[in-house]
This record gives structure tokens, sequence and C-alpha cells, in this order.
């Protein structure tokens, strides 16, 4: 067994774990970053970032071969030609669905930074008070107070555009310009904002794409390609934004095709000593030593590994003492809202393919203001745009006047569904199925997780005012939709390891140091003690760069 | 992470949009795909990708700028049913066209590759109603109609092509900026994505 030391080891390269990389190398710390995937370089990587539409072998359709090889990515949008690879291999790395779940993974270097929505919202003082409020889960051991100035570090470094907007459930940040709402969007946020005096407001998306260059980073060409990685750099990925500061400092080691089977706790100091890892393709063991580790392998495998840790001592695992590792998993339930037609524009034509769409704050039980059956709420995504050519045109059969019309812009449609929060349930779970094993013999996570009262009330609201507020907006055929949701279909998952503000009911602290081994951080969606109804992963970056600057604080004192 | 061909905003937009409408292509079987489907049953011979060729260059005629044929469109179509469609759907589509072409020459006595445009719109079109009216009719169990088969992907063949792309619509491969609300006149075309 070969070992190394460093004085950091950082498990997983996605969001939260390139965060981590950049923070602790260039507070001066040697860092090893082990990500059990293939590495993927920025721009050289992206492979198919600039193939023209008709070089897409099936023009984006799902074959047969694909259809039967990934049976959980295609269960939604994310199975597609152009991006294979930066999706999981489900037959190498399966699970046990003990209830429907969604598990759609990264398993390369950058993770699902590569892929992810780019949503990016700040969480408030309504969110981090909700749970002791109400008594739901455990109390959040932090307020706004805590985490807001880690909100403008992150968002300076990263790049979120947005527009300022004053709301207190939805916290303005250190902004780059916003981008635009479509001239449709522009007059039903008027007509919206008129209709409830204020109460409800559609805005600009705030997103992940720079609409001003950033370092080397050229601003977003709104080519709307970013799920295939962006040679220009125009979103934040861990590629273009914290592996090269990282990269710089001379103090990263970077190990892909490392997957972590263990963090190694010490009984004597109490403390982890380091990793093991199978290396993917040798399949050969390797321990490396460090003074900290931090977890940020993605919410499900952060607590895998501290499931299958240190084993002897605590049987489900290091941070499992309080009863709640693996428990308590949310994501945030969605695909419901509405859609109509929009008359007139027809004169108007959107230049440009937008990566980002409207956003319509949270409305809902808000101090105040509207009240529900339900508790907490939820937030629309949405947008206007033209119909296409693959429209039905009833009226017109085949030939020369179906294809001249096909060449033209359709009418204005409007969509948009809703993100809903989830509240912590013990009973939503994961744990390890040992009978079951993926490639590398490695025991497999069982995940048993389904939505509740709670959400179910909430869904068939989040249609109903959406239809409402388009309809006062002046749609015409105002649809509502309820598509379904399986549980991690937002991939979103989070709380499997909550912080919290006692041992006995959380598994981290409010520094993201598990109780039970205090130089371990976990920084990921799992440390979440509550899902609110924003995209979360602004809040792991925020949550990353402060546990870090912590950790590093600690280190110096001698206390970890 | 959220969440795309699409990415998730627009998946999610398109999704709203689109429920309970049609969606061209092999979604419209998602389910129904058998992965054990043998993929000889849709060898294509030459015959078979000229009267393809021709039943797609009369649903987008060439104008201006070319048509199916010019893209072709036979060899897309088979590509797409051999990998897109299950075993069934495949027969299925093939014995539509099958169908078709004796059909035609029952009709008009003569081969409908080489016939006069306007009697093949004309054939084409009464199909066209037909299948309109079994797809209103059929459960969702039902296979589709062939001919709607073969007219989606005439459809998104041709507006996915280089020609379709850049010569039926506009492409604009690096937009650089955004207009919300651009200017258009009746006639101009729509930009491809």
């Amino acid at each position: 067994m070969e070992t190394e030391t460093y004085d950091a080891i950082v498990v997983g390269s996605g969001i939260s774990g390139g965060w981590a990389a950049k923070e602790l190398t260039e507070k001066g710390l040697k860092v090893l970053l082990l990500e059990r995937g293939r590495n993927i370089e920025h721009i050289s990587g992206y492979a198919t970032a600039l193939t023209p539409p008709w070089q897409v072998p099936h023009r984006g359709k799902v074959t047969q071969q694909q259809h039967s090889d990934h049976p959980v990515l295609r269960r939604d949008y994310v199975l597609n030609e152009m991006n294979l690879s930066y999706w999981a291999d489900e037959k190498e790395c399966p699970y046990e669905e003990k209830k429907p779940f969604d598990w759609f993974r990264g398993y390369h270097v950058g993770g699902r930074s590569l892929t992810w929505g780019r949503q990016s919202y700040r969480w408030s003082d309504l969110d981090f008070e909700a749970n002791a409020k109400e008594g739901v889960g455990t109390d959040w051991p932090i307020r706004y107070a805590d985490i807001s100035s880690w909100y403008d570090y992150v968002e300076t470094h990263a790049g979120i555009s947005g527009s300022l907007e004053g709301l207190p459930q939805l916290p303005d940040g250190k902004f780059l310009p916003p981008m635009e709402l479509n001239c449709v969007e522009k007059d039903v946020a008027a007509r919206i904002k008129k209709h409830f005096n204020d109460s409800r407001r559609m805005i600009i998306g705030r997103v992940a794409n720079l609409t001003q260059p950033l370092a080397s980073r050229v601003n977003c060409q709104y080519r709307n390609k970013c799920w295939l990685g962006c040679p220009f750099g125009g979103y934040f990925s861990t590629q273009s934004s914290t592996l090269p500061p990282a990269m710089k400092t001379g103090n990263l080691t970077l190990r892909p095709f490392s997957i972590v089977t263990r963090v190694v706790y010490d009984k004597n100091t109490m403390k982890a000593r380091g990793v093991e890892i199978l290396d993917a393709e040798t399949k050969q063991t390797y321990e490396f030593k460090s003074k900290i580790v931090f977890l940020c392998a993605s919410a499900f495998n952060s607590t895998w590994v501290l499931m299958n840790s240190a084993t002897d001592l605590w049987p489900e695992g290091l941070g499992s003492s309080s009863g709640e590792l693996g428990h308590n998993v949310m994501d945030h339930h969605f695909r419901c809202g509405a859609s109509g037609h929009v008359e007139g524009y027809e004169d108007k034509i959107v230049f440009g393919r937008r990566p980002n769409g409207f956003y319509i704050p949270r409305f809902q039980n808000l101090p105040g203001g509207e009240k529900r059956t339900y508790t907490r709420g939820f937030g629309y995504q949405g947008g206007a745009s033209r119909e296409g050519w693959s429209r039905e045109i009833a009226e017109l059969g085949i030939g020369a006047p179906l294809k001249e019309e096909l060449r033209e812009p359709g009418q204005w449609m409007i969509g948009m569904t809703a993100f809903g929060e989830t509240l912590p349930y013990h009973d939503n779970r994961i744990s390890l199925n040992r009978d079951k094993r993926d490639k590398w013999g490695l025991p497999v996570l069982a995940i048993d997780c389904e939505i509740r009262e709670n959400e179910k009330k909430m869904r068939a609201d989040m249609m109903d005012n959406g239809a409402e507020m388009l309809e006062a907006a002046g749609v015409k055929q105002v649809k509502k939709t309820d598509s379904g949701y399986t549980f991690g279909q937002g991939i979103h998952e989070m709380g499997c390891a909550r912080m919290g503000r006692d041992p006995k009911t959380s598994v981290l602290n409010s520094h993201n140091q598990v109780w039970d081994a205090k130089n371990v951080f976990v920084t990921d969606g799992a440390c979440m003690a509550s899902a609110a109804c924003v995209n979360p992963s602004l809040t792991y970056m925020a949550l990353t760069a402060r546990a870090a600057d912590f950790a590093v604080s600690e280190l110096k004192k001698g206390n970890i | 992470m959220a969440t795309t061909t699409l990415n998730r905003r627009e998946a999610i937009v398109r999704m709203a949009l689109l429920m309970g409408g049609t969606m061209v292509g092999p979604r419209l079987l998602a389910g129904a795909w058998d992965a054990d489907a043998p993929a000889s049953a849709n060898g294509a011979s030459a015959d078979d990708l000229a009267l393809l060729d021709e039943i797609g260059d009369t649903i987008i005629p060439a104008s201006d700028v070319p048509g199916a044929k010019a893209v072709g469109i036979g060899a897309f179509i088979t590509m797409m049913l051999r990998e897109c469609y299950d075993a069934k759907d495949q027969t299925a589509v093939r014995a539509g066209w099958v169908t078709l072409a004796a059909d035609y020459r029952t009709k008009h006595g003569h081969a409908f590759v080489g016939a006069p445009a306007t009697e093949r719109t004309e054939f084409l079109n009464a199909l066209d109603r037909e299948q309109k009216s079994h797809m209103k009719k059929k459960q969702p169990a039902e296979p589709p109609h062939a001919f709607r088969v073969l007219k989606e992907l005439t459809i998104l063949g041709y507006f996915t092509s280089e020609i379709g792309t850049t010569q039926a619509l506009r492409f604009a491969e690096v937009p650089g900026s955004f207009n919300g609300g651009a200017p258009y006149k009746k006639g101009e075309h729509a930009w491809a994505t």
C-alpha cells in the first residue's frame, strides 16, 4: 500500500469539491483532489460543444440502444446522445430503488457542474428559520448573517448575472448585469405585477452565465449549449472557474479514477488520518494521508463514504452517532405548472439563444402575505418563445404551403413549472445494501424516499397559481399541467448528513464539521437541514468557502 | 440541476408547452421500445430509398431552397427507423410505405416515384388527412399512423439538416448577443437552434 501525505484531501470535483480545492490551495495548503471518474479538460474536453445541428447523428432523439443502456437516464431529458459521457454509467454503478428514485450522477472531473441548470439563488432567513419556527426537522445552526458575505464572495468569483429586486425572501447579491426578459415576458411580468399589487413578481433568472468577461473567461455567447461544456467559459463550472486558480497555486494534485472507499479514522486521535481509495482502472488500493478531509462527492456519495467508514466503531458508519446519517433526504419536487398561447407580438422575434428563463420567486406563506394550507412554498421557472418547425399545423397538409409556413416562426407560447420545497422526513433515507455490488465490488446505495401530504397539496397549488397568473396576464388557452414527479428527478439531492446545533440530532455542526470527527467536513448537498425552494448549488458554494476558511483557521490554531 | 439537447430550462418550457400536444419523433413511442429488436426488420433497398426520397420531397418540395430529397431524407428515415424505433413499429411503417406505393399504382396506373408533383401531393394530402383523423381517435397504446411517422421524420430530418438549418431557416452558430424583441416581418425565416 502506497502512502502519500497532503495537508488536505478533497473528495469529489463538482461544484463543492472545486470550491474546496480552490479555497484550500489558495490558503497555502497542499491539496489532493480525488475524482472517481475520468478527467475532462476545459475546452479541449468538450467533444461536441461545436458540433452543428446537422452533425448530431439522431438529431437528439433517443436510440433503442441508448434507451436499453440507460434505464435511469432515459426517464428524463438528461438522456441525450450529445453528452452521454457526462453521466455515470448506470450498469457499472447500480443502486437499489426501494421506492422509485431518479439518480442522475456525473462521474468525471467537474461532476454535475458541467451539466447543471445554473440557476443561482440565495437563501433568506425565511428559509434558515423555518424548521425552528415550525418544529420541522432540526434548526439550522446558521442564519443569513452567517452566510451572506460568503454569498458575496462566491458570486463575485463565479459570475452570477441577475437583477436587484429588494425582495426579502430572495436576497439580492453581487450580480453581473442581468440578462433580458423577452418582449412577451416583459409585458406578462408587468401585468402580473399590477394585478397582484407587486406581491408576485416575474424576474429574469439569476444564472451563473457571464454577461461580462470575467478573468480569462469570455461572456456568454447566447448559444444555449451549456450542457455540452462551454468553449468560451461562459458559465460557471469547476473547469471554467475553480480549477484554474487552484491549479495556478501549484498546491493542487488532481487524481482522477480514484474511488474513495472510506475515510480512515484513527480512534486514538478521534480524527481522520486520510482516506483509502480504489483506483478505478487498476483496482489497486491506496491510502492517502492528510490533516483534513473535505467530502464533496455529492449528497449521496459523501454519505456513502461516511457509511462505509469506521464501521468497527460505529456499525452505521462515521458520523452516525446521532442516528441521522442517511436520513432526511430531500429534493425539489417539480413538473407542475401552466402554459398557454400569447396573442399578438407577430412583429417581434428573439435573436440569440438565451440560456436562462424567467423566475417567479416564492410568494406563498410569506410573513404578512398569502397563506396556504400547506407549509413552505415554491418558485416558478419558465419562458416565452415562438413555436418552431416542430409545431402541428392542423389546417395544412403537406407540400409547399407546409414548408413555407414551417420556415417562419409560429405563435408565441409561454410556460412555467414550479420548484417546490420538500420537507425533511426522517424516514426518507438512503442506506448501504451490502448484498448488491457495483463493478468494483463496492456495496451500493438503497434509496427509500417519497413525497408526502405537504408536497402533494403544494403540487395542486403549483398548477392553480401558475394558471391564475397567466390568465391575469391575458394569456389564452391556459392549461394546467402535472407531468408527474419521481423523487430525485429535481437532481437536487440533499440532507442525508444534516447540519445542526446538537450532535444528538445532526451529523455536522455549524461549520460543516462531522461531530464525530472534527477534521472531516461535508459541504455538498448532504449538509442541508432543509431544502428551501430555490436551486441549491450557490448555497453549497458559499458553505464550502465558509467551511474551508474555518478549517484552515482551526488548523492554524492547532484545533484539528 | 438541475437541472438537456435541451438544457433544463428549455426542456421544462418545452415540456410545459407540449404537454398534451404533439411531439415530433420517437418519444411518441417511449416505453414501447424493444431492445432486442432485429435490425433486419428494416433493411432498406435502393427502391425503398427512392420511394422515401420521393415521399419526403412531396412533403417538403424544392422551392427557392432545396427540398427533402436534397438532404437525403430516404436514408435519414431508414436510419432513424432502424435505430430509434422498435421492430413492431419498423414493420408497421415499412408496411405503410409498401401499401402507399401499391395504392398509388392501383389508383393512377403508374409508380409514385416519377409521378407528376401535383398528383403525388394530392395523394399524400389525402393520406395526411387520414393520419390526422387516426391520431385523434387512437388509444395512447396504439402505434401511430405510418404516414405520420414518415411526415414527422421528414420534417425533423429536413429542418435539422445543413440545408434546412442554414437555407430554409436562418442560423447563427454563435449569436454573441441577445435581443428579446427584435423586429420581425411576415415572410422572414425563423432562427434555427
